[in-house]
């Protein structure tokens, strides 16, 4: 086994070291360390992306400096990056440091902050939004891409899923060289790739087709295997033959089967795991070893955290569009449910995917909605035919439910401020 | 009704034109009938299957450039079907919908294609995308101001069969010039167009209703009808920009034509 990931995968860019970097590098940095600082002192937040928002206006050129002499791994895909960064962060930890954006602030200045924050770690594990991809791999020269999946997520702001999926395949064919690990599963992550040389395919799952029966080379009708993985279109795309295929609880790749005892729910993060076992094998790692590493991580960036206020222990889950709602209405009991639903920047501003999540299945629960955009949440559970009640505050929503076990669904921002205000209230209580 | 028990509400390539969730307003018009005592089916018509023909209700969709082009050309090999939506049934079509049945489109590229003909009306690229809230007072008697989201390119102009859904109060809508301001949408026989998402069935239940009227031809008896307990505090939050709040009016009759 080798000593490091940079000997295993041994072909790595000759840059200078962060050692020899420009004095005006270094300047940068310590002001971006500075405002990061300031930034948690005062309770603006997310200090990691302010800290490299200023760094990003004094060097632009600060990414790739603070790149430079280290392997980096991208993870981008619309669903699962955080998730999947976490897991092979976990897995590329047993062999040295590791610098990652675990927050999953993953604009190009999430990038430059995670990178400042660990200075020596040879290697990074960075989530980037797709639609940045080409501007952070051209800065960072990556030694693997990861491409995990492309369906719907805010329309309002990244457009079509075809162009996201066509900026993603500009960004690959820019670096040949690169490793691509990427879905066997997802018909758009497939036109992406392209004829990209050096892929890793990965059978990782996709129960969500709302978006991709639609061919996206020639618009026509994607023809699934009933029960099997396989599809193709017409035209001529297909799936591709995988190299690795994710089970109930493994993933398999040539005839060797790999364990993968998760702490993380649901089929969904069994594909995460496996895309994350392919790619620490692809940097030189032992998929037992990296798969074992896996399975200490509990919760991602709050994610599948519990956490009590009032009597009610809640399960806290994130999902940001259709496919992702798709998977956590799958993940859930039989318990009391919070949903909660915002539609700032952040979330996207058009709610309308509501109407493409299956909250029919949620019969029989007990439900409230809640957040800013309760009665959008609201009217589409009724039309759904769930007895439900609105409570726009998510404390009072949290309130309104039995004391006991509860699952709180909510979207991006609606999940933050619902973890900010149970920590205020927990805070206050003591 | 065809002379059927239930009402029939066809969803026409939900794989294709799936993009921006409208077949909400599939589950919106089968509820609102069924609350009322009447059956209703939806009916999703994908594209490798064999359209209905005899539907009470067509329903069409947004999507991207190239699932348009396979809309129209899929629809073009179906003429029992566009004799349907311009004939016996009433259709509702959004976005991409409204932009394939008119006569012209005008792609990205400039490349001018023929549409299904069936609205007087044709499209080309706008200079700026429209992205954002859209709100219009409908110009069918009784339904009131429509709210919904828009998210295209187009700019739609009709010609003299074509009347507008609504007067912009705010937002874009169909972009081009029109005597008397901004409108959205296409009024057309019994098919009823708008660049509305949202979806706008679910935000605006007078119009959803105004639809099922002329589908049923008849209006309903409303008396055991339930409340949407949210969609007064929906429809505050989505007109509060206009300054024009209303309460969601009673949905008026079908003009009789
Ligand atoms: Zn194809």
């Amino acid at each position: 086994m080798p000593q490091s990931v940079t000997e295993a995968v041994g072909s790595t860019p000759t840059r200078p070291s962060p050692r020899r970097q420009g004095l005006w590098l270094r300047g940068a940095v310590r002001a971006g360390v500075a405002a990061s600082s300031i930034s948690r002192n005062v309770g603006l937040g997310a200090g990691a992306i302010i800290g490299g928002r200023v760094t990003m206006a004094l060097a632009p050129s600060a990414l790739a400096g603070l790149a430079a002499g280290r392997q980096v791994v991208l993870v981008t895909g619309t669903n699962g990056k955080t998730t999947t960064a976490h897991l092979l962060a976990a897995a590329l930890r047993t062999v040295g440091p590791v610098a990652h954006n675990a927050t999953g602030a993953n604009m190009p200045d999430g990038a430059v902050a995670a990178l400042m924050a660990d200075p020596a770690a040879p290697v990074a594990v960075l989530e980037v939004d797709e639609l940045h991809l080409a501007d952070v791999a051209d800065a960072v020269a990556p030694a693997v891409i990861v491409v995990l999946n492309l369906t719907r997520d805010q329309l309002d702001r990244g457009s079509e899923v075809r162009s996201v999926a066509a900026a993603v395949s500009a960004a690959l064919a820019a670096h040949p060289d690169t490793v691509v690990v990427a879905n066997a599963d997802d018909p758009m992550v497939v036109w992406a790739v392209g004829a990209t040389a050096r892929v890793v395919w990965v059978a990782a799952g996709s129960r969500w087709t709302g978006d991709a029966n639609a061919c996206p080379r020639c618009g026509g009708t994607v023809h699934r295997d009933r029960g099997g993985g396989a599809w193709r279109c017409g035209c001529g795309l297909t799936r591709p033959v995988p190299d690795w295929t994710a089970g109930s609880a493994s993933t398999v790749t040539g005839g060797r089967v790999i364990a993968l005892p998760l702490r993380l729910p649901g089929s969904f993060n069994v594909g995460n795991a496996a895309v994350a076992t392919a790619t620490a094998t692809a940097l030189g790692l032992d998929p037992d070893v990296a798969a074992a590493a896996m399975s200490t991580t509990s919760e991602v960036a709050g994610r599948y955290a519990m956490t009590t206020l009032h009597g009610r222990r809640a399960r806290m889950l994130l999902a940001k569009n259709p496919a992702g709602w798709a998977e956590t209405l799958h993940l859930l009991g039989e318990h009391p449910v919070l949903l909660a639903v915002n539609a700032r920047e952040a979330d996207g501003r058009d709610s309308s995917w509501l109407w493409d999540v299956p909250f029919e299945n949620l019969v029989s629960r007990h439900v409230v909605a809640s957040g800013e955009r309760a009665a959008d949440l609201g009217v589409r559970l009724t039309y759904a035919g769930i007895d439900h009640t609105t409570v726009p505050d998510p404390i009072a929503a949290l309130d309104a439910l039995p004391p006991g076990p509860v699952d709180v669904a909510a979207n991006y921002t609606a999940f933050h401020r619902i973890r900010r205000r149970i920590d205020t209230e927990r805070g206050s209580a003591e | 009704m065809n002379g059927r028990d239930a009402l029939s509400i066809a969803v026409l390539l939900p794989d294709v034109l799936g993009t921006y969730s409208d077949a909400g307003n599939a589950v919106v018009l089968a509820q609102r009938a069924r609350w009322r005592g009447l059956d209703a089916d939806i009916v999703p018509v994908l594209a490798d299957d064999t359209p209905p023909a005899g539907c009470d209700i067509y329903l069409l969709g947004g999507g991207e450039d190239t699932a348009q082009v396979f809309a129209v050309d899929w629809l073009a090999g179906h003429r029992d079907v566009l004799g349907a939506m311009s004939g016996s049934a009433v259709t509702f079509a959004v976005c991409a919908g409204l932009q394939i049945l008119g006569t012209t489109l005008i792609d990205g590229s400039g490349y001018s294609r023929d549409g299904l003909g069936l609205l007087d009306l044709s499209t080309a690229p706008a200079r700026a995308r429209a992205v954002g809230e859209l709100v219009s007072e409908c110009d069918v008697p009784g339904v009131g101001l429509l709210t919904g989201f828009e998210n295209h390119r187009g700019t739609t102009t009709l010609g003299p069969d074509a009347r507008p859904l609504g007067k912009v109060c705010s937002g874009i809508g169909n972009g081009a010039p029109h005597p008397g301001g901004a409108v959205d949408g296409a009024v057309q026989g019994d098919i009823v167009a708008t660049y509305m998402h949202g979806p706008a069935l679910a935000r605006n239940p007078a119009l959803a209703d105004h639809l099922l009227w002329r589908a049923t031809g008849a209006p309903f008896d409303d008396a055991d009808m339930p409340d949407v307990p949210d969609l007064p505090a929906l429809r505050r939050t989505y007109l509060a920009a206009t300054g024009r709040i209303r309460a969601t009016p009673r949905a008026a009759r079908p003009g009789r034509r």
